[in-house]
């Protein structure tokens, strides 16, 4: 993006971005102790979630996948909830009984987090119907990975929207791993863009490591939604800089391509970006990096001190 | 939307009319009650022109014949404030709709801590009775008992029909409503400014002290034939129409069966882990000293239901099976329970 368009909002954006690199990095750490339960991260991913997140108003709902942490953090989701969740303490979003893959939180306007692969996609098409029904304003957006836009559900959800005009901004992270496989083994193409446009939803290709790129994209797919009511596509090239699931495992990538993405990795892009248009300098984002690192230690420690839920809640909530 | 019905003219608020009709006047008197209840599916705007009418086409909606996303919709809109009723048409096609029914309508109230509910309905019918063949007729009511957080109904009666549905869609939870092929054009007296049939009520249909029969659907019909068997044998059964498979009201077969001390439990599912299994285990657990017979079930066979129409008819249980198992526990003095306790 030109310099000019880089402005206090860029550093917001990157505040953002080292905020979840950190929690992620925490939780990394503490799955590797073995003492703490299993989670996915979005490690590589965070320009995505920031760049379209911040390209969403108060009103707009989003639905996302097993991969959320940078979602929600970067909707202002406060980190000493979500690790309370992580652990099962009642503190968390979801009482504790959601876990690291299933967090709501209806303050933000996070519906869902589904890891039944696609089940976002499923769910989305119902609350932009609510949406448009109740004559409330706010969009849907809905991340998903080029894994899910391999199931069945991905056809029927961006069908349905198309003909029916929902206002949904659909997000792929193609970050080129379906679970343990590589996008190459299950696809001969290498984009999802094409599969949306065929049924007739708007599709573009932005550069997923880019953040500036995509807040770009995603302010301007929100804008014709809003506007005509139809649902756009972004695929968001990127990449899964971690195994599936932390502790991570040996992950079968090739090493130039791993190390190939590593050189993209968004955070780095962006500081270069800040640093290259003197919009920030070394130390200042040496302090940023601080304290989003202190902010997890003190979110770690309200999570630790949260307690356990009841044995009583084993049943709660189940019916209405 | 009531074509068939005939004013009965002992009062203007009664009508016979079919199942069918009567689900037809809950869903036209619960979507005038609340403008949050829409209803979609696969045909529904194209065959139910009343309601398209009267309502117009952004609460009457056809689909696309894609069942997951028909359920996922419908799921995803009762998370975000309306009450939709999603037509799946016949209970096979659930499987396809599954993940979003079990792995959020049913998980996702408890999951999210209480923050989303999920109010939805979907119908799908099953049974015997236009031969179809067992990918549109398969009775699995009970795949839905066993997750968590769902509620399954299953009527017999046209006024039941109107009444258990008309609660399902007040209901903050979702409901699974089964709807008996057999039993869709049979007429009923519907009483039109009844209230609603709570669900989780069982209806004892015929009283009687010497054999409880336990049935829902069109196995109610069976079993009150093999009633009007017996009696002339001098055997008196009783009824039982579960109607809400989930929440089951176990407390009235109880009831009942700690008067007559023998159980028969009958449905057209298959036996295996089917909705019989379960009641027989309540009164297994919870009314043992009770019994004078051991427990029967009279299910459909752990097979896929053919086309043909004799077969088809065959694998529902029928009456003479039921009178002849009645007799046969009526035989069995003294008392198993002697032996047992």
């Amino acid at each position: 993006m030109s310099s000019t368009a880089i402005s206090g909002s860029a550093l917001a954006l990157l505040e953002r971005m080292l905020l979840i690199r950190a929690y992620e990095e925490k939780l990394i750490a503490l799955s590797a102790g073995g003492q703490f339960p299993a989670v996915c991260s979005s490690f590589g991913q965070e320009a995505a979630a920031v760049g379209v997140v911040a390209a969403l108003g108060a009103a707009d709902q989003i639905l996302t996948n097993h991969r959320s942490a940078g979602h929600l953090l970067a909707r202002g989701a406060d980190p000493g909830r979500m690790l309370a969740e992580v652990m099962g303490r009642v503190d968390g979003y979801c009482r504790g009984r959601s876990g690291s893959l299933h967090i709501a939180a209806r303050e933000l306007g996070v519906v869902l987090t589904s890891t039944i692969v696609g089940g976002e996609l499923s769910l989305a098409t119902g609350v932009a119907l609510a949406q448009q029904t109740l004559g409330r304003r706010g969009l849907v957006a809905c991340f998903f990975g080029d894994g899910a836009a391999g199931e069945g559900i991905f056809h029927e959800s961006l069908n349905l929207a198309a003909t029916w005009g929902l206002p949904i901004l659909y997000v792929c992270e193609n970050n080129q791993w379906q679970a343990y496989v590589h996008r190459r083994e299950t696809m001969l193409g290498e984009h999802i863009a094409p599969w949306a446009q065929s049924l007739g939803v708007e599709a573009e290709r932005v550069d997923g490591n880019d953040v500036f790129a995509v807040h770009a994209a995603a302010e301007a797919a929100c804008e014709r939604i809003r506007a005509d009511g139809r649902p756009r596509l972004l695929e968001l090239s990127t990449y899964r800089l971690r195994g599936h699931l932390e502790p991570d495992d040996p992950q079968a990538a090739d090493a130039a391509e791993l190390a190939l993405w590593r050189e993209r990795d968004p955070l780095r892009h962006c500081i270069a970006t800040l640093l290259a248009g003197g919009h920030a300098d070394a130390a200042g984002i040496e302090r940023m990096s601080r304290a989003a690192h202190a902010r997890i230690e003190a979110a770690l420690a309200f999570a630790e001190a949260s307690p356990y839920p009841a044995a009583d809640e084993l049943l709660a909530d189940v019916y209405a | 939307m009531t074509q068939n019905a005939s004013i009965n003219p002992s009062s203007l608020h009664h009508a016979v009319m079919s199942l069918s009709d009567a689900l037809d006047t809950a869903i036209a008197e619960e979507m005038r009650r609340d403008p949050r209840v829409l209803m979609f599916g696969e045909g529904v705007a194209t065959k139910r022109c009343a309601l398209l009418d009267e309502f117009g086409a952004a609460r009457v909606r056809n689909t696309p014949l894609a069942e997951a996303i028909i359920a996922g919709t419908a799921v995803g809109a009762a998370a975000s404030g309306l009450r939709p009723i999603a037509d799946l048409l016949f209970a096979p096609f659930l499987c396809y709709a599954t993940d979003a029914l079990v792995n959020s309508a049913g998980k996702l109230r408890f999951m999210s801590g209480g923050q989303f509910e999920f109010p939805l309905v979907t119908l799908a019918m099953s049974g015997g009775g236009w031969g179809v063949g067992a990918q549109h007729n398969h009775n699995l009511e009970a795949w839905f008992v066993h997750a968590p957080g769902l509620k399954v109904v299953m009527p017999s009666t046209p006024a039941d029909a109107r009444g258990l549905l008309k609660a399902a869609i007040r209901d903050d939870n979702p409901v699974l409503f089964f709807v008996d092929i057999g039993l869709l054009y049979q007429p009923g007296e519907v009483a039109l400014d009844a209230d609603i049939v709570p669900l989780g009520r069982a209806r004892v249909v015929r009283a009687g002290t010497d054999v409880s029969l336990v049935a829902y659907g069109k196995s109610v019909g069976a079993c009150l034939e093999a009633a009007a068997q017996l009696a002339a044998a001098g055997i008196e059964a009783e009824v039982i129409d579960l109607r809400t498979l989930k929440p089951l009201d176990t407390e009235t077969v109880l009831a009942s069966v700690r008067r007559s001390g023998r159980l028969i439990v009958v449905h057209e599912a298959s036996q295996s882990c089917g909705v019989g299994a379960e009641v027989a285990a309540r009164v297994a657990e919870h009314a043992w000293s009770a019994l004078r017979a051991p427990i029967v079930r009279l299910c459909g066979p752990d097979a896929p239901v053919a086309a043909s129409f004799p077969l088809e008819q065959a694998f529902a249980p029928q009456p003479a099976a039921i009178a002849a198992a009645a007799h046969r526990l009526c035989a069995r003095e003294p008392a198993v329970a002697e032996v047992n306790v």
